[in-house]
């Protein structure tokens, strides 16, 4: 079973995050109040913002570790990263934008195989409709699926996604949730989420880390946070159940 | 309908202002067009001033676009993606050649390129004159052009999400190849729009231009001052002229607004 550990200390602007966390493959679920710093971890881990101070490995490969001098490109991570809102690229298709993981650096295919590649993995997820579609003509359901197939494309070792649901309506979220159980449980690798629903947590059967100020102040099952939840939003995230 | 009654003075009056101000705008472009005979027209384009002035200001504003966009487009997705004072500080600056009377910028410019001018002397001790010579004329348009370019570029630049970015630098893209593939893509419209009106404003350019290149057929004479120069001569040959320099104008309108069909097939807002 892979594991995983992140230690991140860094400064963003007048921002403090300093954190350390681990796992396995169980999903983690970051939760916290607005500005805890949830966003940051995420980039901070996917190699999107300078660090002063880290140790990141997934599995065998080190990422990031400062004292040794070790620092992997972000194109060199293996991380698949679903931003808030998706960050498809408008002026791409779908079909391209599943493609593009598999057209540049280090993940190179040849045409053929990145179209037969991404169509295997939007049909899997139930796009195979959509591959000729712009994404503005795409529902949110369908922009979080094709954000999936391209974070799925190039197989990675670590998937983050931010806040994954929230662009989605009351009724869309349900379903949604429920086809990302499913497809976190096919991937069978190690997943980190940000959410502020706790039914995600539930669904997931994910591990809740949960930040306040750019620190980890609680973490364990929903179950560890509802017997004893550290501060009021806690209490208030995991009550809302 | 009684509230559709009790504004319709209102409107009334708006579509006066409107009106007015439309036919200010467009009454002495169509003016200039019925006033030319064809025959005038083809009298105009054998004159000796003609071709070397349409020649030259096609070749300067062309050099001085080609310069606004290489050296515009690194500065401008600079102001757009830095949060620093001193962006912001730069971002004013740029802008001064846009509220700062094209006269003023010629003098300004003999102040630096001059004889007696700020870098001028250091200029000519490596062999280097620059006014009253064709560089300084697209010295002059890139002066005064690149404002516009480089402010569009850079609220293009704004609607590329950082976290598109970062996407792409997770599925493999050098930062080189993230900005190529998707920073530039989606700008393009933007971009487009923002080198048009460089453009333009460059051919137009008259008042820098005289300053600090003069008006020397051949060699500094683009066709506004082809313009300026025929009316001291003949009426009918400046017609013509600004005709020609009109015609281009409408076609470059044309072309920015044909743009939109553009942004509308990115899917996204170019401005």
């Amino acid at each position: 079973m892979t594991t995983w550990h992140v230690s991140v200390a860094t400064r963003v602007g007048g921002f403090e995050l300093d954190l350390a966390m681990d796992g396995d493959t169980t999903p983690v679920a970051l939760i916290g109040p607005n500005g805890s710093g949830k966003t940051t971890a995420l980039r901070a881990i996917a190699g999107a913002i300078d660090v002063e101070n880290a140790h990141i490995h997934v599995g065998d490969r080190e990422l990031e570790h400062t004292e040794a001098g070790i620092h992997v490109p972000m194109e060199h991570r293996r991380i698949g990263y679903v931003p808030q809102g998706y960050g498809l690229f408008p002026h791409l298709t779908v079909q391209e934008n599943v493609e593009f993981g598999l057209a540049y650096g280090p993940y190179h295919h040849s045409s053929t195989d990145r179209r037969a590649h991404a169509s295997k993995l939007l049909s899997e997820l139930g796009c195979a409709s959509l591959s000729a579609r712009r994404i503005d003509r795409l529902s949110g359901g369908e922009k979080q699926r094709v954000a999936l197939a391209r974070a799925l494309v190039l197989d990675p070792d670590l998937l983050l996604m931010d806040e994954p649901l929230a662009a989605l309506d009351a009724t869309r979220r349900r379903a949604v949730r429920r086809f990302l159980a499913d497809r976190l449980e096919a991937f069978g690798r190690p997943s980190i989420l940000v959410t502020h629903d706790v039914r995600d947590v539930i669904a997931l059967e994910a591990t809740v880390v949960a930040l306040d100020s750019g620190r980890v102040i609680q973490r364990g099952s929903l179950d560890e946070l509802r017997r004893s939840p550290a501060n009021d939003f806690i209490a208030e995230f995991v009550g809302a159940a | 309908m009684t509230h559709r009654a009790h504004r319709s003075p209102m409107v009334g009056m708006g579509v006066l202002f409107g009106a007015t101000l439309v036919g200010l705008l467009v009454l002495p472009f169509a003016a200039l067009a019925v006033s030319t005979p064809l025959t005038d027209l083809r009298a105009g384009a054998g004159h000796p001033l003609f071709a070397p002035a349409l020649w030259l200001s096609l070749r300067t504003t062309l050099t001085s676009l080609s310069i606004t966009v290489v050296l515009g487009t690194p500065l401008a997705w600079w102001l757009a993606s830095s949060r620093s004072r001193t962006a912001r500080v730069t971002e004013v600056l740029i802008d001064l050649p846009i509220v700062i009377p094209p006269a003023v910028v010629g003098v300004a410019l003999l102040e630096t390129f001059g004889r007696r001018g700020l870098v001028g002397p250091l200029l000519e001790a490596v062999g280097i004159t620059v006014p009253f010579t064709g560089g300084a004329v697209v010295v002059a348009q890139v002066v005064v052009s690149s404002p516009f370019f480089v402010q569009a570029a850079a609220n293009a630049f704004r609607k590329v999400e950082p976290d598109m970015l970062i996407v792409a630098r997770t599925l493999g893209a050098s930062p080189t190849a993230a900005f190529a593939r998707v920073a530039l893509p989606i700008a393009l419209p933007g971009l487009l729009v923002g080198a048009s009106l460089a453009w333009a404003r460059a051919l137009g350019e008259f008042g820098a231009t005289l300053l600090f290149a003069g008006n020397m057929p051949g060699r500094t004479q683009t066709m506004p001052l082809a313009i300026f120069s025929a009316l001291e001569a003949d009426v009918r040959l400046a017609i013509v002229f600004s005709l020609v320099l009109a015609a281009v104008g409408v076609v470059l309108l044309v072309a920015i607004r044909f743009v939109p069909v553009l942004r509308q097939f990115q899917g996204r807002d170019a401005l």
